[in-house]
This record gives C-alpha cells, sequence and structure tokens, in this order.
C-alpha cells in the first residue's frame, strides 16, 4: 500500500531550502566553516542558558558581597562565574523588590542577555510583547500568570543599548534553609526577564 | 526610522503567547541561521548596527509575517549581496559563480568558543566629559530620523529624568551606515507611563531607555 507522508520527504520546507542553498553557498566559497555553525550551535543548546543566570541570582541572594559587586560592576562580577562575552559584553542588574518590579524587553529588535539567559524565547521577540508591555506591563504580566500589588511600581526597561539587563527576582519566602544550588531551582528564566517570579520551593516541587 | 521593527505601543497583535517547554530551536533550520549569521559577521563587513538595520530595513509586510529567524536569514542575505560576497543570480541558482573573498576570515570550528566568549564591547574612551546629571529633567528629540536610530518612535518629544550615565558607547545611528563610531555619552532616562501614554496609561507604570546624549536636550 503506498504511503502518502512519503510523498513528501525529499521536498525541504520553503525555510530550510533557503537557508540550505544560502549554507552550502557560503561553505563552497570557503567563507564558512559547517562546523562552526555546529560549534556555535552546541554552545547555545548546552552550555549557554539560563541556569546560568540562576547561578548569578542565587549568589545575589545568599552573598553580600557578590550583590554588592553586581551592583558596582555587573559584568565583572558575573564574570567571575565565568558568564561572559556575547550579548553580555555590558551588563546590568535590575533588583526586584516589593517597591519596585522590573521586566526587560527589545521594543527594537530582540535585544537579550544571551551570556546569563542563553536565546531568547519566541514570544520575547515577537510583536505582541515588544509593543504591548511599554503600554500596559500589568496587564501582560498578568498573561503570565502574575499580579502585583497595586502600590507595587511596575518598572519597563527597553534594552535600546548594549546594555543588557538581567532582573534579580525576589528571593522567596521559606527559602532560608536553602543553599546556593537549590536556590538556584527555583529561578526561572521568565523570572530573570521580569515576565515572572521566582518559585517557592513547594511549587518547584 | 520608524519602520515595522519600531514596534513599542503599536494596537493590534494580540496576546503574548508563551509557549510551555519552549524548545531553543523551532527545526534545524534556526540552527543553520543562527550559525550562518555569526560566522558570516565574523567575516567583517558589517557591523551589528548595520545588521539591525538590514532587518529594520525589510517591507513592513515581510517583517510582521516573518519568524525571528526568517527576518535573521533575510537580512544576512541582503548584507552579504550589499558587501559582495553572493551575487542575487547565485542565491537565485544556488550555484557558485565567482570565489569567496575574505575566506582568510573564515571563523574556523575550533575558535568558536573563545569568539563567543570575548563578544564585541562597544564601550568607547572619549574626553567629552557628559552634558547631562544624574535626576536631571530632559527632553528627547522629535522628529523622523531617516536611518538607523535606537530613539524608539513612542520616547520621541517626551520629558523623563536621567537616572543613569551608563559611560561613552559607539552611537548606532553612525555606525549602522558606515559613517563611524562617534562616540558618545550613554544614559539611561525614566518617563512617566503617563508622560508617554496620557490617559491611555496603567497606573503606578513607569519606562525606561537608554538614550545617547544627542538624542536628549535640557528641560
Amino acid at each position: 500500500m503506498h504511503d502518502h507522508s512519503h510523498d513528501h520527504d525529499n521536498a525541504l520546507d520553503p525555510m530550510t531550502a533557503r537557508v540550505k542553498a544560502l549554507e552550502t553557498l557560503l561553505v563552497q566559497k570557503g567563507l564558512v566553516d559547517p562546523a562552526a555553525i555546529d560549534a556555535i550551535v552546541d554552545i547555545y543548546e548546552n552550555k549557554v542558558g539560563p541556569r546560568n543566570g540562576a547561578q548569578v541570582v542565587a549568589r545575589a541572594w545568599t552573598n553580600p558581597d557578590f550583590r554588592a559587586a553586581l551592583m558596582t560592576d555587573a559584568t565583572g562580577a558575573i564574570a567571575t562565574l565565568g558568564f561572559q562575552g556575547r550579548q553580555g559584553e555590558h551588563m546590568e542588574v535590575l533588583f526586584n523588590t516589593p517597591d519596585t518590579h522590573n521586566i526587560v524587553v527589545c521594543t527594537l529588535c530582540s535585544c537579550y542577555p544571551w551570556s546569563v539567559l542563553g536565546l531568547p524565547p519566541v514570544w520575547y521577540k515577537s510583536p505582541p510583547y515588544r509593543s504591548r508591555v511599554v503600554v500596559e506591563p500589568r496587564k501582560v504580566l498578568s498573561e503570565f500568570g502574575v499580579t502585583l500589588p497595586a502600590e507595587t511600581t511596575v518598572k519597563v526597561w527597553d534594552s535600546t543599548s548594549e546594555i543588557r539587563y538581567l532582573v534579580i527576582p525576589m528571593r522567596p519566602d521559606g527559602t532560608e534553609e536553602l543553599d546556593v544550588d537549590a536556590l538556584a531551582d527555583l529561578v526561572t528564566r521568565d523570572s530573570m526577564i521580569g515576565a515572572g517570579l521566582a518559585l517557592t520551593p513547594e511549587a518547584a516541587q | 526610522m520608524n519602520g515595522p521593527h519600531d514596534l513599542g505601543g503599536k494596537a493590534g497583535f494580540g496576546p503574548v503567547q508563551p509557549e510551555p517547554n519552549e524548545p531553543i530551536f523551532h527545526g534545524d533550520w534556526e540552527k543553520r541561521v543562527l550559525g550562518a549569521t555569526l560566522c558570516s559577521g565574523a567575516l567583517g563587513y558589517w557591523t551589528l548596527d548595520e545588521s539591525r538595520h538590514a532587518r529594520e530595513s525589510l517591507p513592513p509586510a515581510t517583517y510582521y509575517s516573518a519568524s525571528y529567524y526568517e527576518i535573521w536569514l533575510r537580512a544576512l542575505e541582503m548584507l552579504l549581496i550589499r558587501h559582495g560576497e553572493i551575487t542575487v543570480s547565485e542565491l537565485e541558482t544556488g550555484a557558485v559563480q565567482q570565489p569567496g573573498n575574505r575566506t582568510e576570515r573564515l571563523l574556523a570550528a575550533d575558535k568558536v568558543p573563545a569568539v563567543l566568549a570575548s563578544g564585541g564591547p562597544v564601550d568607547r574612551p572619549i574626553p567629552d566629559v557628559p552634558v547631562f546629571a544624574i535626576g536631571q529633567k530632559i527632553r528627547t528629540m522629535a522628529g523622523l530620523n531617516h536611518g538607523h536610530t535606537r530613539l524608539p518612535s513612542y520616547a520621541h518629544d517626551k520629558v523623563g529624568t536621567v537616572i543613569a550615565r551608563r559611560g561613552t558607547y559607539v552611537f548606532p545611528d553612525s555606525n549602522a551606515h558606515g559613517d563611524g563610531e562617534s562616540p558618545q555619552w550613554l544614559y539611561t532616562v525614566e518617563f512617566d507611563g503617563q508622560t508617554l501614554w496620557g490617559a491611555g496609561a496603567e497606573p503606578g507604570t513607569k519606562m525606561t531607555i537608554d538614550a545617547w546624549e544627542s538624542y536628549l536636550v535640557a528641560e
């Protein structure tokens, strides 16, 4: 019996075909090494991601000296943990408090602190978030399941320069006994963008 | 330029749609676009600012219907054609018709970790003293810039407060067009929601942008 799914096995979808054509030209011209592409992908799939940022946050919660260093030279302090480089050359951290909740966007493109958070999620790069969060951050936050007290100021940071912002969420209550690694498990990617809160130990279970 | 990318405050794009357990890539083609973009950047023809300008210069209908990696791919093709490494005919036929030029700049796989770890800092020392002080009221410039700019439309001609001086940085508005780095002081400026959006603002909200000195005048 003929299996119709086989009809399409050799047909590439348009974007796959388009990038394959370009990559083939670049490789044949000696301008791109396909193994270098593989190496880049491996780094952002397996080595550089939001677990880096979570280590920064957990230390900011537990180590007053590190917290102070983040405030005076975030790029240097973060580099002491081995996190640095592309799209993290000029770091600043934003501490969430009961008075002020910080949330980060790039309305003009997709600027994001790769060195600590990895590559941005699709929603961060897409028009709904980029257009709306600067106008109605509370409403956008509610769509992420976050409702803040009316007395908390919401501050939206538009990444219009090469400064990259990392939000340090508030440390959840009931975490006094946890060590740095256990605390890092509470730190979600979204909480470091400001689109979420750090998890409680119960929620992290 | 207030192109399709200049999205802050625009209506009609619907709800934010976070994807639970989102994969890092939605298909292998996205991996190749990311890698080809970074490898091609290593050839040294264009700056980050020029590549951003290429993306925001896509026709609005294309920009809004494309995923972000498609935007990157279309811009990469444009940049490689502009700088003479690929021809339109080569893209159409898929056949090499002229040799590569900057083959000596090929990014080798074993160099990738070091290149990514060093990045490309864009702070530049200049002798100029900063014009504006922290706490000072400023007004952002008005009017249309036909080239690349990092002053979003929603923050044009608005009164805000300088909350930080960040140092001196490459000026994207000139650098994107090959007109030099022309570094300037960079500030973070804070606005009240009501200043930007009037009665449409949510209560208790503030917005900040990073603004180069020439974007600002004393209020």
